[in-house]
């Protein structure tokens, strides 16, 4: 459905970024799949760390009853989010369990004692003028808020603006530029409302006086929804972007949507803007409108090894197992499969399926692991592809080798840091060279080196 | 995660370690805490005895060693058996382009070039171009197998060498010279830097110079389009640009449009090359500033010395069409291995060919500039791409390093 509106690029001005690729989106597997609220997981694994930054400290012990929504784990330092019980029952382990990023990270396991808890809306009607930035700043904090878009950046410390920065736009990110990936379209389509509540919220906090909401061109149907929820207010704009990957890369984005560009080095704080996922805006309206800590989220499940690919809310901490049974399970006869978190371009690939779902799993894509990168790499012919799709403007070519060579000096000389890893060098090489691998390789190389 | 990914660097350029490391496991692995099992009906009993842990070759660089997990589980539990999960880097899409399509792209382009050299000179040349790309391949394979490298000469790159060194050659040339040409294009021009993507030089033009310093009478001998062709008395004639140069007798632009001239195989038809050379354009192969930017520049300064002088100099559009110019800017300029990277390297490096082109034209003692031009401007490719870097995305001021 969403791809059939594509001939209206042609007759619209869309906005984008320099550069970038155009990798098929796969969209309609899950676009049309309303919201399902996925079963209730009779174990959960909720790591301590669940956001970028330290990880938490641990409020509850082994055998300790708890109740769904009650914070278990506290943040410690400025940037961290607290972590909730997604769901009751009984404290059975604290240990170090898997988690999506591929290392170990302490975890509460919470036996389930099948009871569910019901949200009931706050009473009395919220007015975001009833509320003060900085009520609204440490309840977003108390809730355990984070980037829902993949990062997980706590939005507490992004709202936190540092002494003399100002912000005078808030954007929200509904790019969805990941193949795959639906959630966030379909929380803009299920409920905008939710999504510009959020965003006033957030720009009250800010101190913004302006709030754009990006969204790529395939996704009109979440536009038109926007549009209405807004229903012609004049601080508040959808704008309408090109599709293109990495579109809903932050830096990208604000380029696209208002033309500035954030300097090498510095923050989106640092040009007066901020941005968040609409997943995000949606998280901070059911924190005042539900009083509810993030303890769920809508994952998208999709990917061609998938049995039925779907959208389903899910608790944080169920195992990527149980959700992906509760799309029929992964195709008999994908025989060797990728199952990663986020989409094909940035998600990780998981070495088991008994990771938990955490707040930033905005997807779980399974894909037939491919052939393609099974054969051997061959020799750069440097065609410059890479060089024509780098959205930061780098020479991923040179930055590979230099990488692999273990040259740190010139691999920074050559601004290797500045890379953002979003995977076009990799996506449109010719000779099937991993070069977002081999840059990895390169920036860990340069932050192990000495400092001088 | 990186660690893993760890790969040895291969200073000698060949990269046959695999692309990504793979760490596969079975899911049965899994602590499984929910006790939910991923439903595969029918697995075969192997794989669910197989917990293989393929561990990346990280420091050793040598083969994968592989750990077969304790097999206890019988056969009849194949069914808790998941499909394998596979571990790589991120991105986990790939576009499906790969160098034999660029490759055999490129020699499609150039069938135009070909029919017409064949309908100009004769059979004889169908003979040319075949030796040249068959000594090219079988050069390519012995080298790739002297080096004990993986052998790749089917990626198609060999083959356009071959029928670029052809079409640059007179249609008399005798066959052991275009043997020599061949072979020296391929072992010394491309090989012994380390095979495609190594090179510096065009490895058609490394061949061209060693034959033109080799044979210099043979290669500048030339006939009439349809005369008999026969290295023993070929009928000799004069190419556009000697004519030009020794006589100052300039060939009608009819001539030079559709080839009707002496001169090598593929150069004299400037039509068939532009089909190929669009057709390559139209594919995405080539960057419209490479061709653009060089034939511009040799229409620029043919043009300043021809205003100047239009008596003894010839017009730009007889600059642009005579001579090797228009295969040298479609298929030469072009060349992704031995040009910039970089869109203002590439203007660089396009305007400083054409430039010599003229000059060598005009003044040096050639009455033919491309190939040393081309070949001139390839030696400072590493350099413009060192000193063209693109303005990173957010840099405030351009840093050169």
């Amino acid at each position: 459905m969403i791809q059939t509106q594509r001939h209206i690029k042609k007759t619209m001005n869309l906005k984008t970024f320099d550069k970038g690729v155009h990798p098929s989106d796969h969209k309609e597997l899950t676009a049309n799949k309303a919201v399902r609220t996925a079963a209730l997981p009779k174990t959960v694994i909720i790591p301590l760390l669940q956001h970028i930054g330290p990880p938490c400290q641990c409020l509850v012990k082994k055998g300790d009853i708890v109740t769904e929504g009650q914070m278990i784990g506290e943040g410690t330092s400025f940037i961290s989010a607290p972590v909730h019980a997604s769901i009751s029952g009984k404290v059975k382990d604290i240990d170090a369990y898997p988690h999506p990023s591929g290392r170990k990270i302490p975890s509460v396991v919470i036996e389930g004692d099948g009871e569910t808890r019901e949200w009931k809306a706050v009473k009395g009607k919220v007015n975001l003028d009833n509320l003060a930035p900085d009520e609204i700043r440490q309840k977003v904090r108390d809730y355990g808020i984070v980037g829902m878009g993949g990062a997980a950046f706590p939005t507490s410390v992004k709202l936190t603006l540092p002494k003399g920065k100002t912000i005078d736009t808030v954007i929200l990110n509904g790019c969805e530029c990941e193949p795959y990936l639906t959630s966030d379209y379909r929380i803009m389509l299920e409920s905008p409302e939710k999504v510009v509540w959020g965003l006033r919220a957030l720009m009250k906090t800010s101190g913004a006086s302006r709030g754009i909401i990006g969204i790529e061109e395939n996704k009109l149907e979440a536009v038109h929804a926007i549009r209405e929820a807004i229903s012609g207010a004049l601080d508040l704009e959808v704008m309408v972007l090109e599709t293109k990957y990495p579109q809903g890369a932050e830096k990208m984005l604000i380029q696209a949507a208002i033309g500035r560009k954030v300097p090498t080095g510095a923050l989106p704080l640092d040009v007066g803007v901020l941005v968040n996922n609409v997943g995000t805006a949606a998280a901070v309206y059911d924190v005042f409108f539900y009083d509810k800590p993030l303890i769920e989220r809508i994952v998208t499940l999709s990917g061609d090894a998938l049995e039925s690919p779907d959208n389903l809310l899910v608790r944080v901490g169920t195992t990527f197992e149980d959700v992906i049974n509760q799309c029929g399970g992964i195709k008999s006869e994908c025989r060797e499969v990728e199952v990663l978190n986020g989409g094909p371009m940035m998600g990780i690939t998981q070495s088991m399926l008994s990771v938990p779902v955490i707040k930033g799993t905005s997807g779980i894509t399974v894909l037939e692991a491919s052939d393609i990168k099974k054969k051997s790499v061959e020799p750069c012919i440097r065609c410059a592809s890479c060089v024509n799709v780098c959205p930061m403007g780098l020479m991923p070519y040179r930055l590979g080798d230099l990488g692999l060579m273990a040259r740190a000096d010139d691999f920074t000389s050559w601004s290797g840091m500045n890379c953002i890893e979003c995977g076009c060098c990799s996506y449109v090489c010719p000779s099937r060279r991993p070069l977002l691998q081999w840059i990895r390789l390169g920036k860990l190389r340069v932050r192990q080196q000495p400092k001088q | 995660m990186d660690k893993e990914k760890t790969k040895k660097a291969d200073t000698d350029g060949s990269t046959e370690a695999k692309p990504t490391a793979e760490v596969k496991t079975s899911a049965k692995k899994a602590p499984a805490k929910t006790g939910a099992k991923i439903p595969v009906k029918k697995a075969p009993a192997k794989s669910a005895a197989e917990g293989d842990v393929k561990n990346a070759p990280a420091k050793t660089g040598g083969k994968a060693p592989v750990k077969k997990a304790p097999a206890k589980k019988a056969p009849a539990e194949a069914d808790e058996s998941a499909s394998k999960l596979v571990i790589s880097s991120s991105p986990h899409f790939q576009t499906t382009e790969n160098i034999p399509r660029i490759m055999y792209t490129v020699v499609t382009a150039l069938i135009p070039a070909m029919a017409v050299s064949v309908y100009l000179f004769g059979l004889r040349v169908l003979m040319l171009m075949a030796v040249c790309v068959v000594v090219c391949l079988v050069s390519e394979y012995a080298m790739q197998k002297a080096r004990k490298k993986s052998v790749r000469v089917h990626d198609g790159s060999a083959a356009i060498t071959g029928i670029l060194l052809a079409l640059m050659l007179p249609p008399g040339f005798p066959i052991y010279g275009a043997v020599l040409g061949s072979l020296f294009s391929i072992v010394i021009g491309k090989m012994l830097f380390g095979g495609l993507g190594y090179n510096i030089f065009n490895p058609a033009l490394i061949g061209r110079a060693f034959l033109q310093a080799t044979y210099p009478v043979l290669i500048t001998t030339w006939v009439d389009p349809g005369a008999v062709i026969n290295a023993v008395d070929a009928i000799s004639a004069a190419t556009p640009l000697a004519m030009m140069k020794f006589g100052g007798e300039a060939t009608g632009l009819g001539a030079l449009f559709f080839g009707n001239t002496a001169g090598s195989l593929g150069e004299t038809s400037a039509i068939a090359i532009l089909i190929g050379g669009l057709y390559l354009r139209y594919k995405g192969y080539i960057n419209w500033k490479l061709p653009l930017g060089y034939l511009g520049s040799i229409a620029f300064f043919a043009a300043i010395f021809w205003i100047y002088d239009s008596s003894t100099y010839a017009s730009p559009f007889f600059h642009v069409m005579a001579g090797g110019a228009m295969l040298g800017a479609w298929f030469m300029v072009t060349d992704m291995v031995t040009t910039p990277v970089t869109p203002c390297g590439q203007w660089i490096f396009a305007i400083g060919a054409g430039f010599l082109t003229i000059i060598i034209r005009l003044f040096g003692g050639l009455p033919e500039g491309v190939m040393y031009s081309i070949l001139f401007m390839n030696a400072f490719v590493p350099l413009i791409n060192r000193h063209t870097k693109p303005k990173v995305f957010g840099e405030l001021k351009a840093k050169k390093t």
